[in-house]
C-alpha cells in the first residue's frame, strides 16, 4: 500500500514497486505504526499513548479502541491510565493551547491574575476551550521556569515575567506568529 | 571505544577549543530560550560571518548558567585569559553590538569599545557566583550538552573508564561510602547503602532508574541538570549499575520537560554510537544500556513504588513496602532508584575521591546541594552551595535579599512535603538534620522565598490544594484526610472558623502522618502544621475576623472574604 498522500504517477504505480529488502511496507495508518513500535516492549502503554497524543493532539476514542487489540491491552486499562494522568487529553483541545503555570513561584508572583485575565479575554473558563475551538485555556503544574515567573506556555513557546496586563499582548503575538507561518 | 580513545578524543576537542580566539557561551536552557536565546545566537553567528570572524570565534549553546532571572546570559571567554566576561539580559541588538564593538576590534588587535554594552556586564565576583561551589553544575554553562566531545574534554567518562578498568564493585561502593553522599531527592538515604542493598539482592536482571519526575512546584534542579549536562547523569548511572551489577538503566522524565527529554535522548544515542553504552563497554566485559520512559503528569510518581507502576504502564499508585524496590522492584527485579542530582555527583566523586567530597558540609550532610531559588528575591535562579552554609547566606548573599523591597518573612523548602522556616531561624546551617529539626525537610531543592506581603494561610492552602489534587486516592488517610484538611482550612480562611477547627486540623494531620501509604499523604499536612507552628497569629487573625463574611476583615491579606 502507498503511504503517500500524493497521487502516484501513472508510469510508476506505487503498488508494483517491491519493498526494500528486509523492510516490509509500512502500515498505512498511524495507530498500527504506533502499536507496532511499542507492542513488543513491556509496559509501554504510556509511551504509546504519548505518541498518539503527539499525533492527534489528544487521544481520540476511536484510536484508543483500535489501539487496544493491537497492543494487547484491554480498553478499560487504557482508560484507567488515560484518566489517571493529568497530561493526557481525551477530547480535542483548541488550536492554541494556553498553559498557565500554577507552580509556587508563579503563584506567588500572580499567576492567578494572569489566568483570570486569559479567561476574561478569551471568553472561556480554565480547563475549557473557546466556542470556536481556537483557544484552550488550562492551569498546569510547575513547568520549571521559576526563574522567569510568572510563566505561560502557548503551544510549546514559553512567555516569562508576565504581568496581568501583558495577556492581550501574548494573544496578539500568538495570532501574528500563526498568520506569518500560514503565509509561508 | 577503548579507554585511550577517550583521552585522544578529549585532547582533540580541547585543541579545537583552544584554536578559537573567543568562545561565546550562550545559555540555551528553557528559561533563556523563552527570552529569545535562539534568535540571539542566530544574530551572533550572522554578525560573525559578516565580520569574517566565524573561524576565530565559537558560539557555544550551553545549559543553565544559574542566574535565570537576568537571562539570556552570554559568557565571553578569551583565549589566553582566565577572566571571562558575563553579559546579562542580552537582546538581539546588543548581541550584534557585542560582536561589532567588543569582539571584532579585539580580533584586529584593537581595544574594545564597551559603550552601551557596559550596562549589560554582570560582574563575576558578586556573591551570587562567589559563594557557590559547583560539582553537579560544574559543566552547566561551559559545555554544549548536545556534544559528547565537549563533555569528554572536561574529563567526561574518565570516571567510568577508571571504574570499569581498574576498580571492583566493592571499591566503588567504598568510595561512595567515604563521600557520605546521600539521596538528593529529599529523603537523604545514604547512596552507598542503597547501592549495597541492590548489589546483595538476588536477581538476574537488576535495574537502575534515574528519577527525573521532578513534580515539586517551584523546583527545577533536575530539569536543568538533564538539559545542561546529560552525559554526567548517564555516567553516574553507569557507575552505579557497575557497582550493583545492573545492565539496564531507565530514565523516568516528566513529559512536561521536552528539552530535557530531547537532550538525554541525544546523549544516549551519542554514547551508544561511541561504544560508551552497549555491550563490552571500553573493552571490558561490562554491558549496560539505558532508555527513556516518560511520566504523564502525576506528582505521586516521584514516589518509588508509584514510579515503578508507571514504568510498567499502569496507574501510578504506590504499594506497601516492604518489599523494597531494591529487593523487588520493576518487573519484580531488584531496582535501584536514584535522583538526577545524586547521579550527577558520582563521576566527580570517583575522580576526586570520596574524602574530598566529604571535606565539604556538616557532620552528617556532605558535599553540596543544588537549590532552585525562587519567589520574592532579587536573584532568582539555580545555585549550588556547600552543605552547612546558613540559610541567611543563601537568601541574602547568593539570592541578593528581597527583590520587592518588602522584608522577607520566611522561606519554604521541600515543596508540598516541606514546611516554612521563618526569618528568625535563618542562621541555621543547611543539612538534612537541621531542616528537619525546624519542621521542614531538605526536599529536592526548591527554596521559595516569601515576603511580608505573602499570606501563610494562603500558601498553606496552595500546597494542600496541590496534594489533594495529586493524591492517587488509593489509601483513605490521604484521600479523605487531605480533603477534610482543605475544607477546614478554607473555613478558617473565610473567617468562619473556630479554635475547634484548629484542633481538628491537628488531629486529621496526625492520622494522615501515621496512616498514609506513601510519602505524599504522610507529608501533606506539613505546610499547614509549620504555618501553625510559626505563624499562628495569621491563623488567629482569620479566626477572630468575625465580620469576615461581610468583608470587614482587617488582616491586610487578599483573602476570599474580601471578595464577598
Amino acid at each position: 500500500m502507498s503511504t503517500n498522500d500524493q497521487p502516484a504517477a501513472p508510469a510508476k504505480p506505487v503498488l508494483a514497486q517491491p519493498a526494500a529488502p528486509g523492510k516490509p511496507a509500512a502500515p498505512s495508518d498511524q495507530t498500527a505504526i504506533i502499536a507496532k513500535r511499542w507492542r513488543a516492549k513491556r509496559g509501554s502503554l504510556i509511551m504509546a499513548l504519548h505518541e498518539v497524543q503527539e499525533t492527534y493532539g489528544y487521544v481520540p476514542r476511536d484510536v484508543a479502541l483500535k489501539l487496544a487489540p493491537q497492543i494487547g491491552v484491554p480498553v478499560a486499562r487504557i482508560y484507567e491510565v488515560l484518566t489517571f494522568y493529568n497530561y493526557f487529553k481525551t477530547s480535542a483541545p483548541g488550536k492554541f493551547v494556553v498553559s498557565v503555570c500554577t507552580g509556587t513561584a508563579c503563584h506567588l508572583k500572580g499567576s492567578g491574575d494572569i489566568l483570570a485575565n486569559f479567561s476574561a479575554q478569551l471568553g472561556c473558563k480554565e480547563g475549557e476551550s473557546t466556542t470556536d475551538k481556537l483557544w484552550h485555556l488550562q492551569g498546569v503544574r510547575c513547568i520549571g521556569c521559576c526563574g522567569i515567573a510568572p510563566a505561560v506556555i502557548v503551544n510549546g513557546k514559553v512567555f516569562g515575567k508576565l504581568k496581568p496586563a501583558d495577556v492581550g499582548d501574548v494573544i496578539d503575538k500568538v495570532l501574528t506568529a500563526d498568520a506569518a507561518a500560514a503565509k509561508v | 571505544m577503548k579507554p585511550e580513545e577517550i583521552t585522544i578524543k578529549a585532547q582533540a576537542r580541547a585543541a579545537e577549543q583552544q584554536a578559537y580566539a573567543f568562545r561565546l557561551f550562550c545559555c540555551d536552557s528553557t528559561g533563556c530560550i523563552s527570552s529569545g536565546a535562539i534568535s540571539i545566537q542566530d544574530a551572533l553567528n550572522e554578525e560573525l560571518a559578516a565580520a569574517g570572524a566565524a573561524e576565530k570565534v565559537e558560539v557555544v549553546p550551553t545549559g543553565c548558567m544559574g542566574l535565570c532571572s537576568l537571562g539570556p546570559l552570554i559568557r565571553v571567554s578569551r583565549q589566553g585569559t582566565s577572566e571571562d566576561v558575563l553579559f546579562k539580559e542580552v537582546t538581539v541588538d546588543s548581541a550584534r553590538t557585542l560582536i561589532k564593538d567588543y569582539i571584532a576590534p579585539q580580533l584586529n588587535g584593537g581595544v574594545p569599545e564597551l559603550g552601551e554594552l557596559a550596562k549589560f556586564i554582570l560582574p563575576l565576583d558578586i556573591p551570587f557566583f562567589k559563594k557557590q561551589i559547583k560539582i553537579v553544575l560544574a559543566n552547566a554553562g561551559l559545555v554544549d550538552p548536545e556534544r559528547l566531545d565537549d563533555y569528554l574534554a572536561r574529563d567526561g567518562y574518565v570516571a567510568a573508564s577508571k571504574v570499569l578498568t581498574s576498580m571492583s564493585p566493592d571499591q566503588v561502593l567504598a568510595e561512595i561510602r567515604d563521600s557520605g553522599l546521600r539521596g538528593r531527592g529529599g529523603a537523604g538515604f545514604p547512596t552507598a547503602t542503597k547501592w549495597g542493598i541492590a548489589r546483595n539482592a538476588v536477581g538476574d536482571n537488576k535495574i537502575i532508574i534515574c528519577n527525573g519526575d521532578e513534580g515539586d512546584p517551584g523546583a527545577y534542579m533536575d530539569r536543568c541538570v538533564l538539559e545542561s549536562d546529560p552525559h554526567a547523569v548517564i555516567e553516574g548511572m553507569m557507575i552505579g549499575a557497575f557497582a550493583m551489577g545492573a545492565n539496564q538503566g531507565i530514565f523516568y522524565i516528566r513529559a512536561e520537560y521536552p528539552l530535557a527529554v530531547e537532550r538525554v535522548e541525544k546523549a544516549i544515542k551519542d554514547a551508544r554510537k561511541a561504544g560508551l553504552l552497549g555491550k563490552a563497554i571500553l573493552g571490558t566485559s561490562f554491558n549496560f544500556d539505558c532508555e527513556i520512559r516518560l511520566g504523564a503528569g502525576a506528582f505521586v510518581c516521584g514516589e518509588e513504588t508509584a514510579l515503578i507502576a508507571s514504568i510498567e504502564g499502569k496507574r501510578g499508585t504506590p504499594r506497601p513496602r516492604p518489599p523494597f524496590p531494591a529487593i523487588k522492584g520493576l518487573w519484580n527485579q531488584p531496582t535501584c532508584i536514584n535522583n538526577v542530582e545524586t547521579l550527577a555527583n558520582i563521576a566527580r566523586i570517583i575522580i576526586k575521591g570520596g574524602k574530598w567530597y566529604a571535606s565539604m558540609g556538616t557532620e552528617k550532610s556532605k558535599g553540596t546541594k543544588v537549590f532552585a531559588l525562587t519567589g520574592k528575591l532579587k536573584n532568582s535562579g539555580l545555585v549550588e552551595v556547600p552543605m552547612g552554609m546558613t540559610l541567611r547566606e543563601v537568601v541574602f548573599d547568593v539570592g541578593g535579599g528581597s527583590g520587592s523591597g518588602t522584608p522577607i518573612k520566611a522561606i519554604q523548602t521541600g515543596g508540598p512535603s516541606g514546611g516554612l522556616i521563618p526569618a528568625e531561624h535563618f542562621d541555621t546551617p543547611i543539612s538534612y538534620e537541621h531542616l528537619q529539626q525546624l519542621g521542614s525537610i531538605m526536599g529536592s531543592g526548591g527554596l521559595i522565598v516569601m515576603d511580608e506581603d505573602d499570606s501563610v494561610v494562603d500558601i498553606a492552602r496552595f500546597y494542600l490544594d496541590f496534594t489533594v489534587d495529586e493524591s492517587c486516592g488509593k489509601c483513605a488517610p490521604c484521600r479523605i484526610g487531605g480533603k477534610q484538611l482543605l475544607l477546614l482550612l478554607d473555613k478558617i480562611r473565610e473567617g468562619k472558623g473556630s479554635e475547634a477547627d484548629v484542633t481538628m486540623i491537628k488531629r486529621v494531620a496526625l492520622a494522615m502522618q501515621k496512616g498514609s501509604l506513601c510519602g505524599l499523604g504522610q507529608t501533606a499536612p506539613n505546610p499547614v502544621l509549620s504555618g501553625l507552628r510559626y505563624f499562628r497569629e495569621e491563623f488567629d487573625e482569620r479566626l477572630n475576623c468575625k465580620d469576615g463574611a461581610k468583608g470587614g476583615c482587617s488582616c491586610g491579606h487578599d483573602s476570599p472574604c474580601k471578595a464577598n
